[in-house]
């Protein structure tokens, strides 16, 4: 990335309203130049709607989006120089792959020769050369994915915008094609804004991650920060996985909190600012281990009620005494040592693992 | 499948759909067979011929059915042409507009020729061409067609219009295409063929129409219709069956068409 | 039910043409407020009018029309006003006729749909392709070769005569049972196609769930098939009722002179210059008040069907 960093998209208190329901509550956000920019979150969290306001599918009720400068919210899609790759590829089924790929080129005046070159150009990008002639429907749902990348990177567009691209792929396919993409999105150098759900393939992907939640943004971060400093309850609970206890702060000092468990053990841990009242304390399954005596650093005893088999690690349940059931990951591996149900354990982390959230 | 454990069969169905298929088709059979007799009666069987064909072509009524076929064939081309232009426009207009005031509205006028009985349309244009004086012939039946073959050209439009996902236009305006770059290039090519089907079943509809065309049409001038049913009121007569067997192939090859237009789908 | 499923509540229309919707429906508003919305209000306006004796109107107001079709004045028009039950009767035939028409239709056409929308999924077009094949046929052809079939010297009698089912011709034409016959004919796929798409839909698990609970096939049929596509039910008949209601090919072909329906009657008020133009109009705007109603109550007991949703 350059060294300062130029904001290609800056989207400035936009909010979408639908009569009476706000689809999204005044977002801000600015994406980089050359950046790989995702929004994440569940479906209905208005990221769609965001990326379709910038792509001008949709109005923007209030607020503005600038694209280097320039205010765009107000152009019609086909005078803005961002593009999309639809959720559904939306290739024109009556036209071939090399036809698609040269259309947006053609609108923009280039002759049919010069068109047909580029997109040629961008089809030996995707490794589809040899396809070029043949209709959509008779490609596979991977190679209608890399059609749709090519027909929209054609016109080289400030920014690309990818609509959920990868959710029509099976697993295998998808993680092949999250490789590529990332690996396009360097060599091109063209921002992408990319839009999905699933929580680890934005982590893969991206250098920026914006969270959204209810039409809100939740946090922005690297995959990282975000992952390990969730800034509320919903981040921490939709990236990955994780134990959330529910705690009373029964005192604050230098930074620090004691927090109080349901049955009554105290654990202390770094307090955010306005730390006071009852809070929500999370910690990774991964971060936890379980110990037949009593450890150094955070120690809660509690009783293991069930070991669940999941490939590379065994998910421990357990019920803290007088406080909530918690799950442990602990690799499976021959060094491990598995508690039977019923076993009496501490269950040990470090106080950095523990993060305490206020909402 | 065993019947005996089959929820869905019901003993006497296929009967009755069967018997529903054969008075169906038996008129048409019958006729089809009649129109090759050889005799002048229409009662008595003397075997196969085409000399009532033959009497359509060059027998003493032949000036009056090539002229009526004339009519009938140009009227029905103009006016299932402008029908479905219409069409084609007021769909875009309602299905890929958004919600305005007139929508649904517009939607009951363009299906309102077909909610009215056609007798009270017939009496209505009638009443509508002799108040605003425009004497009745060729152009009272035509524009009296393009008004009522609307809805039956736009039904089919419509459906394949809702059939299709608007992410092809927006695809096509994020590539820069104008509006109606994305109308004329993606949206009418993948609209072919619900256009072909509104198109066939407004032909068909103008072509079989009897009660409006004999209200409007004036005197002299025939459609295939009238002139078929001036004949039969005098008794059916073996040249009349000749004429509806050739009309019976018209309607089959159209409707032949229409089914596989209705099969091609060009989005796959 | 015409208005062939257009989202009207929720969800979101695509807005693709939305600056431009205006000028794009300017034809269709144009020809058709021209030329049918506009004819329908003249025809209101002449069934107010006098009539002129050679066909056509004055332009005077006058009750006429209406008072004839419901009172008789006597032969002068002085004496006291009395039901004039002549218009009333084709009236109250047309409407039996439609009603026993569309029964039929149901009757035959239930079973069909349903037998239909039970094949394998790769022969239903076929079956659907042979239901409609008909409708494409010119009606007047139809009803000409009805005619013919039912002759009394012709192929049906002939057939039944010649294997000794009859000994004697069956009088066919000229009766209730022959226009009967012409509008279960002429609109039998209107029945079939609506019903045919409502069982397509319906789940047959439904079905199992009440074998299972010891229901017959027919209390299955009675208690959970037919209201769950009582919706295509109604559109069927309310799909033959109407055009029966106002038809004038099959009366007048098959029917004869004794069993006249209104469209006859309207017809004949526009014929030549024994006509009355206003009373012909005014029948037409009963035969409408009429077809509005059936509109009404079938929309009103589809929406029942349907419940709430």
């Amino acid at each position: 990335m350059s060294q300062v960093a130029e904001i290609a998209v800056d989207v400035q208190n936009a909010v979408k309203r639908y009569g009476d329901f706000t689809a999204l509550k005044s977002i801000s956000l600015g994406v980089y130049h050359n950046e790989f920019f995702t929004l994440l979150g569940p479906s209905g969290c208005g990221k769609t709607t965001l990326l379709r306001m910038i792509a001008g599918f949709e109005d923007v009720t209030e607020g503005a989006i600038f694209l280097f400068g320039t205010e765009i919210d107000a152009l019609p899609p086909n005078k803005r120089p961002v593009n999309t790759v639809f959720q559904n590829y939306a290739l024109f089924p009556h036209m071939t792959v090399l036809e698609n790929a040269s259309f947006g080129l053609e609108m923009l005046g280039k002759s049919r020769a010069e068109a047909k070159a580029r997109a040629g150009e961008m089809l030996e990008l995707v490794q589809l050369s040899q396809f070029a002639s043949r209709k959509p429907a008779q490609l596979s749902g991977g190679q209608q994915q890399r059609v749709a990348l090519a027909r929209a990177l054609a016109p080289s567009p400030k920014v690309l915008l990818l609509d959920e691209p990868l959710s029509a792929l099976d697993l295998k396919l998808r993680k092949a094609m999250q490789i590529e993409l990332k690996h396009i999105q360097r060599e091109t150098g063209i921002t992408f804004i990319f839009v999905t759900h699933d929580q680890e393939e934005a982590l893969t992907m991206s250098d920026r991650i914006a969270v959204m939640s209810a039409g809100e943004l939740q946090q922005l971060g690297a995959p990282r920060e975000i992952y390990e400093h969730p800034q509320n309850r919903f981040v921490a609970d939709f990236i990955g996985e994780t134990n959330l206890i529910e705690v009373t702060i029964s005192e604050v000092a230098d930074g620090r909190a004691k927090c109080r468990i349901g049955g009554g053990h105290v654990i202390e841990c770094d307090a955010p600012g306005q730390a006071s009242g009852s809070a929500c304390l999370s910690v990774r399954p991964e971060r936890m281990v379980l110990s037949a005596g009593n450890a150094s650093g955070i120690a809660v005893p509690a009783r293991v009620v069930e070991n669940i088999f999941v490939g590379t690690d065994i998910a421990t349940w357990l019920k803290v005494d007088g406080g909530p059931e918690i799950s442990v990951r602990i690799s499976n591996s021959a060094r491990s040592t598995i508690f039977e149900p019923g076993a009496n354990v501490f269950v040990n982390f470090e106080a950095g693992a523990a993060r305490l959230l206020m909402d | 499948m065993k019947p005996a454990t089959n929820v869905r069969a019901y003993r006497g169905f296929f009967g009755i759909t069967l018997l529903c298929l054969f008075i169906l088709y038996a008129p048409l059979v019958v006729v089809t067979v009649y129109s090759f007799n050889d005799s002048r009666s229409i009662t008595v069987w003397e075997g196969m011929s085409l000399r009532w064909y033959a009497d359509v072509f060059v027998g003493p009524e032949s000036g009056k059915f090539k002229e009526a076929a004339f009519n009938s064939f140009t009227i029905a081309l103009v006016a299932a042409t402008v029908a479905t232009a219409i069409a084609v426009t007021s769909a875009t207009a309602i299905v890929r507009a958004g919600r305005f005031r007139l929508r649904m509205p517009s939607l009951g006028l363009i299906t309102l020729p077909i909610m009215v009985p056609e007798i009270v349309l017939a009496v209505a244009t009638l009443i509508f061409f002799n108040s605003i004086g425009i004497s009745r012939g060729y152009l009272t039946i035509l524009i009296a067609h393009i008004a009522f073959c609307i809805p039956f050209a736009y039904l089919p439009v419509q459906a394949r219009m809702q059939g299709l996902e608007d992410t092809f236009e927006q695809a096509a305006m994020d590539l820069y295409a104008t509006r109606f770059q994305a109308f004329r290039r993606v949206l009418l090519p993948l609209m072919i063929p619900g256009i072909i089907s509104g198109f066939l079943l407004a032909f068909i509809v103008s072509l079989d129409d009897f009660i409006i065309t004999n209200f409007v049409k004036g005197a002299g001038v025939e459609t295939l219709p009238t002139a078929i049913f001036g004949s039969v009121k005098q008794g059916i007569k073996p040249n009349i069956m000749a004429i509806s067997t050739m009309l019976l192939g018209v309607s089959v090859i159209m409707v032949a068409i229409s089914y596989f237009a209705a099969k091609w789908d060009n989005t796959k | 039910m015409a208005g062939g499923g257009v989202q009207k509540g929720r969800g979101p229309v695509s807005e693709t043409y939305a600056p431009v919707r205006y000028p794009l429906l300017v034809p269709a508003w144009a020809v058709l407020l021209v030329f049918v919305a506009a004819p329908v209000a003249m025809m209101l306006v002449y069934s107010f009018l006098t009539k002129e004796f050679r066909g056509g109107v004055i332009w005077e107001f006058s009750l006429a029309a209406y008072d004839q079709f419901f009172f008789d004045r006597g032969l002068f028009g002085d004496e006291p006003p009395r039901i004039e039950w002549t218009y009333i009767t084709i009236f109250w035939r047309s409407i039996w006729q439609a009603g026993l028409a569309t029964l039929l239709s149901l009757l035959i056409g239930f079973p069909t749909a349903y037998f239909i929308a039970t094949r394998p999924k790769d022969t239903r077009a076929i079956w659907v392709f042979l239901i409609t094949i008909p409708y494409w046929v010119n009606l007047l052809i139809r009803t000409v070769s009805m005619r013919f079939l039912l002759r009394e010297q012709g192929p049906l009698n002939d057939t039944l005569l010649a294997l000794g089912v009859l000994d004697e011709p069956l009088r066919l034409i000229n009766t209730n049972l022959a226009v009967q016959l012409g509008l279960f004919y002429s609109y039998l796929p209107f029945m079939v196609l609506p019903i045919y798409a409502a069982v397509e839909r319906y789940n047959f698990t439904y079905s199992e769930a009440a074998a299972d609970l010891y229901a017959t096939k027919w209390a299955t049929l009675r208690r959970v098939v037919l209201p769950a596509v009582k919706p295509g039910v109604i559109a069927g008949c309310i799909l033959v009722f109407v055009p029966s209601l106002g038809a004038f090919l099959a009366p007048d072909l098959l029917g004869g002179a004794k069993n006249f329906m209104i469209g006859s009657l309207i017809e004949e008020q526009f014929k030549g210059n024994a006509g009355n133009w206003p009373f012909g109009a005014a029948a037409s705007m009963i035969l409408l008040t009429l077809v509005l109603i059936a509109l009404l109550v079938a929309t009103s007991l589809q929406r029942r069907a349907e419940g709430p949703r």
